[in-house]
Order: C-alpha cells, then sequence, then structure tokens
C-alpha cells in the first residue's frame, strides 16, 4: 500500500454536518454523469427525479406519507445507536405492531367506536415492544448479540405474518387469497389533508422528532444515553445502569417501530396483507446514520430518502429509466456519506514504510 | 350531379376526419402497466411485458411500465401516478394490487383500470385472467402418458383456488389416461424463489416424480429436472431453453390479443367495465409451447385433441364425475361445473397425494 490513513484527532465539528450536505452534493454531481452516460437529458433526469415528484401537493403529500414510517423507525434505532445497542430489526418490530395494531382492527370489524385507533395505537406499541424485549432479555440476561437477534426475528416476523393472514386473519370473503378483510372505516386513521393519503402517522413522526430532540438535549436519559454511548467506563462509574438503558433503548425503539406499522396498516394499506413494509425498518438504519443521529437530522434524512423512492417511480414513467437507479442513488448517498466519514476522522498520507516509528 | 358531387367531396371530407380523429385517438391513448417483477426473459412479469410490446406494435400507441412495485402502500401512489400522467388505460399485473386500484380508480373516475388476477370490480375497473387449467389438463395428459413412476411432481405457491385447480386440473388430465397415476405437492410460499423452488424439485424426485409440474416462476424446477434426468413442464413462458431434453412442453400466458383489444376499445370509445374477462385457448390467451421431440407421436395427437375439444367445447376439465380426494362426489357425472364453482375451488380431488395446507 501506498496510502495510508491516519487520525485527526479530533473531528471538526461543523464537518460532522457538513458531510451528509456534502454527500448530497457528491451524489448529484455523479448522478449527472451517470445519467449522461446512460443518454439522458441530465438536467431533465435530476429534475424528473428529486424535484417533479413534490411539484404538485399530491407529491408532497405522499412525501410525507412515504416519510412517515421511515423517520418513526429511525428516530427509536438513532437513540440505541447513540448508546451502542445495535436494534437492526425495526422491520420486524414494524411487522409486529402491524400484527398488532391490525388484529385489534379485526377484531372491532363493523364496529364504531371513538376508542378503536387509539387501542389500535396502543397494540402496536406494544406489539414492536414485546419484540424488541427479546434482544433486550437475552442480551442483558446472556449477553447475546442483539444485532443478529433483532435482524433473525426479522424473519421470523415476516412468518408470523404470512401464517396469520393465510389463516386466522384471512378474508372469509376472498377466495382464500392471503389478505385479510379491509378495515372498517373506524379503524382506518385520520386523514390529515383532505384528497391525500398524509395521516394521523405523520403528527406523530413530528412528534417523536421533538420529542427525541427534548429527550437528547434535555434530559437525564438522554445524557446517561450519550455518556454510555462515548465513554461506557465513565458511565458506570458514573452509575448509569447499562442494563437498564438497553431496555430503554431497545423497548423504545421497537416500540416507535411497532406504531409506524401500526399506522401503516391502519393509513394507506387499510387491511393485512402478506407483506406490509417495503423494508422501511432496514431504510431506517441508513437514515437514521445519514442524520447523524440527531433528531432534526433525521427527519431531513428520512424526507430525502422518501424524495428517492418517488423519484425512481417518476423516473420510470416520465423517462423509463430503470427501477435500479433508486437504488444506486441511495447507495452513492450512503457510500459518499461513509467515505466523507472516514476523510473527516483520518487523512490520507503517502505510505513509504518510513512512518514507522 | 352537382348535389352528388357535393355528397362526395363531403364523404371524402368526413372520412378525412375520421382518419384524422383515430389517429389523433392514437396519440391521446397512452397505457400503463404496473409489474410486480422486473420484465426479465421469461416468467410472469415477461409475458405482461411481451403484452405490452404487442399493443405498442400493433395500435402505434405509447404505453409506460413502472417494475418491481411491491404489493403494499406504494402500489397506490404508482397507479394514481400513472393516471394522473396522462395515462387512459392502466393495467395492474398482480394480484396484490387490487385495493390499491380500485382505491386509485375511485379517484381518477375518468381512466380506465384493468386489474389481472382479481375478483373486485368497478365501473372503470374490469378484471381478467387466464383459463391456465386447460392448459394444465393437456399437460396432465402428456403427464399420465410419459411418467413410468406413476407419481407427478407438483411445486406450487400458494394455496389459492387458482393453484389449487391448477392441481387438479393436471392429476384429473393424468388420471384420465393412466388411472394409477398420483400427484405429489410440495408448497414454497412464493412465487418466485429459485432456492426453494430448486429444493422442492429435488425433493420431489428424490420422492420418486419422475414429472415435474410447477406454478412458480423461476426456471430453477425445469433446470433440476435436466439434470436429474426427468421431464419437466415450464410456467408462464416457453422455458426449453433451461432444460432441452426435460421441458416437455409449457403453458404460456399470452396477453398480447386481450391487451389490444382492451386498448383498441378504449380508442374506439366502446371500452367497458365491470366485468371480467376468463380467457383460454379459444381466446389465445393460453397457448402451448411447442412439444418436446422426445414425446411419441400418438401422445402429442391426445394432447392437442384434448386441446382441440376445450376450444370446441367437447372437452371440460372439470366435467363430472368430479371426485374429492375424500370420495365424496363434487360434481355428479354428466354435470359441467360453472365458473363459480372454479373460482372458489378449495379442495383437492382425488389422486393427489397428502393434505392441503390451511
Amino acid at each position: 500500500m501506498f496510502l495510508k490513513l491516519e487520525s485527526r484527532g479530533e473531528a471538526n465539528r461543523n464537518m460532522v454536518y457538513l458531510t451528509p450536505v456534502l454527500a448530497v452534493i457528491l451524489t448529484l454531481i455523479t448522478g449527472f454523469f451517470l445519467f449522461l452516460a446512460m443518454g439522458h437529458d441530465p438536467f431533465e433526469a435530476l429534475y424528473t427525479f428529486f424535484i417533479y415528484p413534490i411539484s404538485n401537493s399530491y407529491g408532497i403529500s405522499e412525501l410525507l406519507v412515504k416519510a412517515t414510517p421511515i423517520i418513526l423507525c429511525a428516530i427509536g434505532l438513532s437513540m440505541g445507536f447513540r448508546a451502542n445497542v445495535w436494534n437492526i430489526g425495526a422491520e420486524g418490530q414494524l411487522t409486529l405492531g402491524a400484527i398488532f395494531g391490525g388484529t385489534v382492527a379485526l377484531m372491532f370489524y363493523e364496529q364504531e367506536g371513538w376508542y378503536i385507533i387509539p387501542l389500535m395505537m396502543v397494540a402496536g406499541v406494544v406489539g414492536g415492544a414485546l419484540w424488541a424485549a427479546i434482544p433486550a432479555f437475552l442480551k442483558t440476561r446472556f449477553n447475546a448479540n442483539e444485532i443478529l437477534v433483532s435482524l433473525m426475528l426479522t424473519y421470523v416476523a415476516f412468518q408470523l405474518l404470512s401464517y396469520l393472514v393465510h389463516g386466522p386473519l384471512r378474508d372469509p370473503d376472498g377466495y382464500n387469497f392471503p389478505e385479510s378483510r379491509l378495515f372498517s372505516d373506524s379503524a382506518i386513521v385520520p386523514i390529515l389533508w383532505e384528497g391525500t393519503r398524509f395521516h394521523v402517522g405523520g403528527l406523530f413522526a413530528l412528534l417523536a422528532v421533538v420529542a427525541g430532540w427534548l429527550m437528547i438535549s434535555r434530559h437525564l436519559i438522554g445524557f446517561q444515553i450519550r455518556v454510555i454511548g462515548m465513554a461506557p467506563m465513565a458511565a458506570s462509574y458514573a452509575g448509569f445502569s447499562e442494563k437498564k438503558l438497553i431496555w430503554f433503548t431497545l423497548l423504545l425503539s421497537g416500540g416507535l417501530a411497532g406504531l409506524a406499522g401500526m399506522f401503516e396498516v391502519s393509513g394507506p394499506v387499510g387491511q393485512l396483507v402478506p407483506s406490509i413494509s417495503p423494508g422501511y425498518g432496514f431504510t431506517a438504519i441508513i437514515v437514521a446514520f445519514l442524520g447523524r443521529l440527531h433528531p432534526v437530522g433525521i427527519m431531513m434524512a428520512g424526507l430525502l430518502v422518501a424524495l428517492t423512492y418517488l423519484g425512481g417511480e417518476s423516473g420510470q414513467i416520465t423517462l423509463g429509466l430503470p427501477e435500479a437507479v433508486t437504488g444506486v442513488f441511495q447507495g452513492m448517498l450512503l457510500f459518499y456519506l461513509l467515505a466523507s466519514d472516514v476523510l473527516i476522522k483520518y487523512r490520507v498520507v503517502p505510505n513509504f514504510g518510513t512512518a514507522k516509528s | 350531379m352537382f348535389k352528388s358531387v357535393l355528397k362526395k367531396a363531403a364523404g371524402a371530407v368526413a372520412v378525412a376526419a375520421g382518419l384524422a380523429a383515430m389517429s389523433a385517438q392514437a396519440a391521446d391513448v397512452k397505457v400503463g402497466f404496473v409489474y410486480i417483477g422486473p420484465p426479465g426473459d421469461h416468467g410472469w412479469t415477461y409475458q405482461h411485458d411481451q403484452g405490452r410490446l404487442a399493443v405498442e406494435k400493433e395500435l402505434g400507441v405509447e404505453t409506460t411500465f413502472v417494475e418491481n412495485v411491491p404489493e403494499g402502500p406504494d402500489a397506490e401512489r404508482v397507479i394514481n401516478q400513472l393516471a394522473a400522467t396522462g395515462h387512459n388505460l392502466i393495467f395492474t399485473t398482480s394480484f396484490g394490487y387490487m385495493n390499491p386500484t380500485l382505491k386509485a380508480a375511485k379517484r381518477h373516475k375518468n381512466v380506465k383500470f384493468e386489474h389481472a388476477t382479481g375478483y373486485k370490480q368497478a365501473a372503470n375497473v374490469a378484471t381478467y385472467s387466464g383459463r391456465f387449467y386447460e392448459g394444465r389438463y393437456v399437460v396432465g395428459h402428456i403427464a399420465g402418458k410419459m411418467t413410468k413412476s406413476n407419481v407427478l411432481g407438483y411445486i406450487a405457491s400458494f394455496p389459492i383456488p387458482e393453484v389449487i385447480r391448477g392441481i387438479n386440473a393436471t392429476i384429473r388430465g393424468a388420471r384420465a389416461v393412466n388411472p394409477d397415476a398420483t400427484i405429489k405437492v410440495v408448497w414454497v410460499s412464493s412465487w418466485f424463489d429459485p432456492g426453494k423452488e430448486s429444493d422442492a424439485a429435488k425433493t420431489l424426485i428424490d420422492q420418486g416424480a419422475d414429472v415435474i409440474l410447477q406454478h412458480t416462476d423461476s426456471p430453477a424446477p425445469v433446470q433440476v429436472a435436466e439434470e436429474r434426468g426427468v421431464w419437466a413442464v415450464g410456467q408462464a413462458s416457453d422455458m426449453h431453453k433451461f432444460g432441452e431434453k426435460a421441458h416437455l412442453t409449457a403453458i404460456i400466458d399470452d396477453w398480447a390479443p386481450y391487451y389490444i383489444e382492451r386498448t383498441k376499445a378504449v380508442m374506439d370509445g366502446t371500452w367497458t367495465g365491470g366485468g371480467d374477462t376468463w380467457g383460454g385457448f379459444k381466446t389465445g390467451m393460453v397457448v402451448m409451447a411447442d412439444y418436446n421431440k422426445a414425446i411419441p407421436a400418438d401422445v402429442v395427437e391426445l394432447a392437442e385433441s384434448i386441446r382441440k375439444g376445450i376450444i370446441d367445447g367437447s372437452v371440460h376439465p372439470f366435467a363430472g364425475p368430479v371426485v374429492k380426494q375424500d370420495g365424496t362426489v363434487a360434481v355428479p357425472a354428466g354435470e359441467t361445473p360453472d365458473d363459480g364453482f372454479l373460482a372458489g375451488m378449495n379442495f383437492y380431488v382425488e389422486g393427489v397425494d397428502g393434505e392441503m395446507p390451511q
């Protein structure tokens, strides 16, 4: 190797917040040349991808609908990530929230009552938190790796959902197709913006952002999370319980993911189907890091990533771009972010074998 | 004299105007397609894309497709976006788009929607699907003649009537020519999973099956059959290139005639919604691929006579007696069940080995 990385010591604080912006700019520049190479007018393609989808009110509402579950999951995950608790299974917790919330909806099928939706929300949170409690228990009791446990439980959650929609929760009038009944109107979350699909879940995502911010900056538990993430030894000298924080962050992230799942089935989907989420729980991991684990950053990153999905669709519809472009853009975004991170923390120096000391 | 000239001129003007109107219609009509997978080069989505290309070629209209659209909240947005960008006719080509299609149709009353394989219609939503069981019945005859072990292996996706009907039609075809034939079914809980499908094929072969049939989308079962030296039948597309020796034939989904007809209807202003089209051999929606050269001539002749019989109505794959697995009679001898019976089929017929998953 002719190059090596040398630590810069303390990372520049401004750069830490600037790199996500840099990553976006670099992604756009690369996208420009990518479209050029594909034989498209790059300005038109970038416009179609990033501006056109939000050029009318319906598009903006759809962006918010798409970003809602991603932001809800990412806010919860970021709390754990700050404390070095790696919950990778938000997708499974989201699925459990959908199952719990959806089951409540089906229990009250064709019934009226103001309490049905609040009950579904509680059920969704409980479902997600219960699923996250498994890795929390195994981690605190047996020191089992929460990354593996939470990730693997995601696939168990998928199977559970599949079993339920093929069996007990299947629509009795649905010709055996694997779907539940359509929820009654009393189990469909209120729409906040007439004529769109933007529902009350968006408000809760915003609430999660504000609450997350307050917690991290003002509350003792937020302080504990930060300390334990940065200096575990110091935290234990200060008497902070690591176990308690593992439980807290996993239950919080699981609960928020469960809430996101409940809003999906009770909002845009309106029934239980074999697959609820196109990977929101995993996308939320990217979003949490893109947003620098900061609630406001996460909100912006969530909107941006949601936009790449919408852009991918409009690129296909108006320009005939392949669907893979969406994945390429998301990949570039993360790649540039991680690359810039390395360059903030380290400088590249020539290595001629003389640097040994 | 003068009057007739005037008439002729008026006629010519009318014809010219009509032509102009027609070409204007071709320019005005834009057709959108929503796909569950990428078009690729074989399988379910590929066949729909072939239909789309046929519409473009035949009618000169503009078409758009969106690929890999998940059957969840995203589907509704994609359908809405197609409707909002001037597409007057939208085909949504997977079962899971049923409710999203209906929701989008409510929002865009002037746009026409066609949903494949669903059972809910609306004033501007029609549904369509193929009578693939007709093809399965023909294939069953061939399999019944070709099997040495008298065991057929069937790789199935989900226990919905469409799939159950396919299994039943196959074994009824086989037992019509070989009363000893039975069929073993492995459920893979997926429409496309090459790994699981290939494991299922191996399991079935290990259990004695020497003809592998599939209601899943990947060519893996055909490839396994080729390796292991047993027969296979392709699904949705002609799959002979994945197993030249093994591939007996395939049941091809041909959506082109239907897509052209429905697009033309939109251009002429004669399109109506609310109905369901179930096309088979007769309408060309179901087509048999070329028969393998290794199939004896008399078997090919038999298969063709069944196919022609289905077209002219003299043969029905579920003509009574239809006997359930447990021996009870579902359709008495001499009776032919209606489409409602076929659409809701949720039992195995005799000859199927094993229990249906619940």
